[in-house]
């Protein structure tokens, strides 16, 4: 990003804020790019021939009599084929030593596509994972996130997805990650072999937090021409949106805009659906799929955050540690993939969605044993049957260390019913009972 | 010569305007961008400056930028061709813009000028008329459509002439009708109308009455909606909202469904697109899309148009109310035209009201609530549009602004429950917290006496009790233990599951379940209120639960089961023998 010799410098700044800064200029489009002293910056605010510009990295240092040019462009993104393998600042810019990606200059944030474009997404995304597979199936060009304390191992779950998932590129946009995790993830995308496949933008906590806010569009944008132009299949992965979410109040909050709930902007909710919506299945085959990790504060999903990406993404991913068998568990109760009901049954077998209802139901029945016996009640035979279940059903399925056929899981999960319950307490159509159930092994009544 | 401005500021899409003529309140301009024009609204108006929205994002805009007004509001072009269409926010036919993004600008119209229709006049050379009285009509679909004296007509008219039957577009002249000043006005197929202006070409609006069948037997069999009515679903995410507007569009007794997807999942509405085409309308046996039209505002696409997207459906909606028919209006979700208004009123620097909302919100959703009803029209005959709205609660608190304000504007409340959702309990509707106000209208009351069943309220009051009873019963047996209580207890809670099993839940998925026609509804009702008023003997609390899962296990299976099939009748002489089983003598006494 040079300048070029034609283009006005502008050397008398007005005001400064923590985050913006404001001058007297010209001809100036809305959401253009600037350099502040070779710092990037971008039109936030036009009044008359005052140019309010938002400094990516902070304005400490920045002098009244500061350098500003305008660029004459919104933030943009060289494209091509180049980009596979290769780490990249919030700014697109190399971060691994390589040179500069030769390509198409595309602006990020591009336009949406037209719904009626759009292809319902139908193919099935397996991962191994019975707690995903055959509990909340992934589909391509489904956004879903996983709701997680920043305790969990939702980095290295989420590493896993995407290395089983088969895409052919796989996206990071790191947003706030620690220099750890970054490395984390370099490792493992290297020692599978895939590094060709994967390419990454990363802001991490060294970095200005403001500076984050360009990342998912960067990694959208790389998406989008690999899927529309190419038709790959993209698996793009965003991690930590609540830390994206923050950078957006910090920004609403110097521009003095009233903050709506939880001191977040009251644009909240188009500012993550206008990322997430990015996600589709193109008509030609290629398609968009978000992974994204948005972290809790204490389990609180009723804050901003979690709430308005709830009510975007197509599901969500709970994890949870299971004190009886000691292992992270996807919680089945709390989890929901929205777009499961177009494969499962139809791309799976046909009594895959039977199954995993029942399992979930008897799952919560023994949730419901626990409750009495810790209020000192006696338990009845059918609640000790529920508790057995329910431990070998988190051990066998839930459990996040599982890699097996979906074909497998649900074949387990008919096991499991055999073993402790009733046909009248599976309640399940007779048809798929006889078809599939191998009744009467071990059943007891 | 129409009104010019000059952009002299830009926040984000809030962008202001000095202009050289007269301006008003949300008037229609287009920003002349790089040859490009883009729509935006004026929403407010200053000494010299407008602040417009602009309907499109506002990136590489520069000020200086012209500015043209157009001298009217945001309308809706209302004529044959509507149904089945796939509309944005403002009108625009989506299927007909190019490529596969959305491209700054790419307004197409709404209408086939030049598609031929079949007219048949319906008026004759002096007939006294007036707006919305019906001249002729085409076939749209199936649906005769009516070509009316446009809406902004007033006073009365007489037909001057009106052209014979045969095939029209829709911007020939097929009627020129004289005022009362003798002047000829030319009427075509087609009229504009703005959306945020209620079309009230009718004679009388009186209180709903008539029952609207939807399939889904929480609604019908528990808090039934009325057609001419207005209802409105709030639920925290993931509790199946989207899936029970989609089951009320396919299932619902209605000439016409206009899905208004506002600032929702671009998925659900693709969902729309590749399912209804497909569907069988149980009705007429035709496709589903042929009744529906769909105005599509999705999360993605930019946030001004959302508000106007819900009126534009409910313009459309008013439209076909007006030849008669019965319509329903979905709208997904309410609350995202409210973030809408809120993310505007914002950058306005108006002061805010609670949680940010502008101050006038409950205003604004109660008048477009107030659009729905029953109608009797100027000939005689009815029509309706029927209003179900979602609201999405942030945080699933139904005490935040917008779920407060629909809910005094609303007549039917439909309560999704988190914990239902989360022990897989679909659809996900607390039958106790729903409400139906319906349900109190003594001419509502004397329908369902007459066309349903006479003691049907009765037995709605029913089984809600038995609800009730069973989840106080609940608490008492999670308090005292499974032992500690009378073995009643249990037979009590159990009958309230199988209520819930039987009657609430519903399986969306399925074949048969899916809808539930109203006789087969009230033919189930009645067998579980059979279990209900059986007095059952049991030894210890141990065998209650299984005993009723049995029960509840043979219902589910005649839910299964088409109705009065060999399956059903199987299953329901398996119930009889069971039900005999336990059966106490009449002499005791429970």
């Amino acid at each position: 990003m040079e300048t070029t010799a034609f283009q006005k410098i502008y050397t008398r700044i007005d005001q400064i804020t923590k985050a913006t800064i404001a001058l007297h200029a010209s001809g100036v489009g809305n959401e253009e790019m600037a350099l502040v002293n070779d710092r990037l910056a971008q039109v936030v605010k036009i009044e008359g021939d005052l140019i309010t510009l938002q400094v990516f990295s902070g304005t400490e240092g920045i002098p009244t009599n500061a350098e500003v040019v305008f660029l004459g462009h919104a933030p943009q993104l060289s494209v091509s084929d180049e980009l596979g393998g290769r780490f990249f600042n919030a700014y697109g810019q190399p971060i691994d030593g390589g040179p500069e990606v030769e390509g198409k200059k595309v602006e990020i944030g591009g336009p949406s596509v037209n719904p009626v474009r759009r292809k319902q997404p139908s193919e099935l995304i397996t991962t191994g994972i019975a707690g995903i597979d055959l509990n909340n199936t992934l589909v391509t060009g489904q956004k879903i996130p996983f709701f997680a304390d920043p305790d969990q191992p939702y980095n290295q779950v989420m590493a896993m997805v995407a290395l089983r998932a088969k895409a052919d590129k796989i996206i990071l946009g790191g947003m706030g990650i620690t220099n750890d995790d970054y490395l984390f993830f370099k490792n493992v995308f290297e020692n599978a072999g895939a590094i060709e496949r994967i390419i990454s933008f990363v802001n991490t906590t060294e970095n200005p937090p403001v500076e984050r806010l360009l990342v998912p569009d960067m990694a959208l944008t790389a998406a989008e021409y690999f899927a529309a132009e190419k038709n790959q299949n993209v698996l793009v992965l965003l991690t930590d949106m609540t830390l994206f979410a923050d950078a957006l109040s910090i920004v609403s909050n110097r521009m003095d805009q009233i903050p709506s709930k939880d001191s977040m902007p009251g644009s909240l909710y188009s500012d993550l659906a206008r990322l997430y919506e990015k996600a589709v299945q193109f008509p030609d085959g290629g398609s968009i799929t978000i992974i994204a990790v948005t972290t809790l504060s204490g389990g609180d999903i009723t804050h901003a955050i979690p709430d308005n990406t709830g009510y975007i993404t197509e599901g969500q991913l709970f994890l949870r540690k299971d004190t009886d068998i000691g292992k992270v568990i996807v919680d089945p109760f709390r989890s929901l993939s929205r777009l499961k009901q177009l494969v499962i049954g139809k791309k799976t077998r046909e009594d895959h969605p039977q199954v995993m209802n029942t399992a979930i139901r008897l799952f919560a029945d023994a949730a419901n044993a626990k409750t009495k016996i810790e209020n000192g009640f006696d338990l009845t035979d059918y609640d000790k049957r529920t508790m057995h279940f329910a431990k070998e059903y988190s051990e066998k399925l839930l459990a996040i260390d599982i890699n097996i056929e979906i074909e497998k899981m649900i074949d387990t999960g008919w096991e499991l019913f055999n073993k402790y319950f009733s046909v009248a307490e599976i309640g399940i159509k007779s048809e798929f009972v006889e078809k599939y159930g191998k009744r009467n092994i071990n059943h007891k009544n | 010569m129409s009104t010019k401005g000059k952009i002299t500021g830009i926040i984000s899409n809030l962008v202001m305007v000095e202009f050289d003529g007269p301006v008003s309140q949300n008037e229609i301009c287009y920003i002349i961008h790089s040859g490009v024009k883009l729509m935006a609204e004026v929403i407010r108006i200053g000494k010299k400056t407008a602040y417009i929205q602009v309907f499109e994002s506002t990136r590489g805009i520069k000020t200086g930028t012209t500015v043209e007004f157009t001298g009217h509001m945001l309308e809706a072009t209302l004529g044959p061709g509507i149904l089945s269409k796939n509309f944005d926010g403002l009108m625009h036919d989506l299927d007909k813009m190019t490529g596969i993004f959305l491209q700054k600008g790419d307004y197409t119209p709404a209408l086939e000028e030049d598609k031929l229709w079949e007219f048949k006049p319906l008026a004759g050379p002096g007939d006294e008329i007036v707006a919305g009285s019906w001249l002729g009509e085409v076939t749209e679909n199936w649906i005769p459509h009516k070509i009316m004296v446009p809406f902004s007509f007033k006073g009365t008219f007489t037909v001057k002439e009106i052209s014979p039957a045969g095939e029209y577009k829709i911007n020939d002249t097929i009627a020129v009708v004289t005022d009362s000043e003798n002047t000829d006005h030319n009427v075509t197929m087609i009229q504009k109308w703005p959306v945020k202006i209620p079309i009230k070409a009718y004679k009388e609006k009186p209180r709903p009455f008539n029952f609207m069948e939807t399939g889904i037997r929480v609604i019908d069999s528990l808090n039934p909606i009325v057609e001419g009515g207005t209802g409105f679903i709030p639920g925290p995410f993931g509790t199946g909202k989207t899936v029970l507007q989609h089951a009320l569009s396919k299932q619902a007794e209605a000439d016409m469904i206009v899905v208004a997807a506002c600032g929702e999942r671009a998925n659900e509405v693709v969902e729309i697109f590749a399912e209804f085409p497909e569907l069988d309308d149980p009705r007429s046996g035709r496709k589903l899309m042929e009744r529906t039209t769909i105005v599509a505002n999705t999360s993605n696409m930019p946030v001004a148009a959302r508000e106007a997207s819900v009126y534009t459906a409910m313009t459309i909606s008013e439209y076909y109310r007006s030849m008669g028919l019965k319509v329903l209006l979905l709208a997904d979700s309410t609350s995202r035209w409210a973030q809408a208004l809120r993310e505007m009123s914002n950058r306005m620097e108006e002061l805010p009201g609670p949680d940010a909302f502008p101050m006038d919100l409950p205003a604004i959703i109660s008048n477009f609530y107030a659009r729905a009803g029953f109608v009797y029209l100027h000939n005689g005959q009815t029509g309706s549009v029927t209003f179900i709205g979602t609201v999405s609660p942030a945080g699933g608190n139904l005490k935040e602004p917008v779920t407060e304000s629909t809910k005094k504007a609303a007549r039917c409340f439909y309560a999704l429950s988190q914990s239902r959702a989360d022990s897989k309990r679909y659809p996900a509707i607390d039958a106790v917290d729903s409400y139906s106000k319906y349900l109190e209208y003594p001419e509502f009351q004397e329908y369902m006496q007459k066309n349903i069943s006479p003691d049907w309220v009765e037995n709605i009051i029913l089984a809600k009790n038995i609800l009730i009873r069973g989840r106080e019963t609940y608490e008492q047996i999670n308090i005292l233990g499974d032992d500690g209580v009378p073995i009643d207890y249990h037979v009590i809670f159990w009958k309230s599951e199988v209520v819930d099993f039987v009657i609430l839940q519903q399986d969306a998925f399925d074949k048969v379940d899916a809808s539930t026609p109203i006789k087969r509804q009230r033919y189930m009702m009645d067998k579980v209120l059979e279990v209900y008023h059986t007095d059952f003997k049991f030894e210890s609390f141990e065998e209650v639960n299984p005993y009723f899962k049995k029960i509840i296990n043979i219902f589910k299976q005649m839910n299964y089961s088409e109705f009065e099939s060999d399956d059903f009748k199987k299953y329901e002489n398996e119930l009889r023998t069971i039900l005999q089983e336990r059966k106490k003598e009449k002499t005791e006494i429970v």
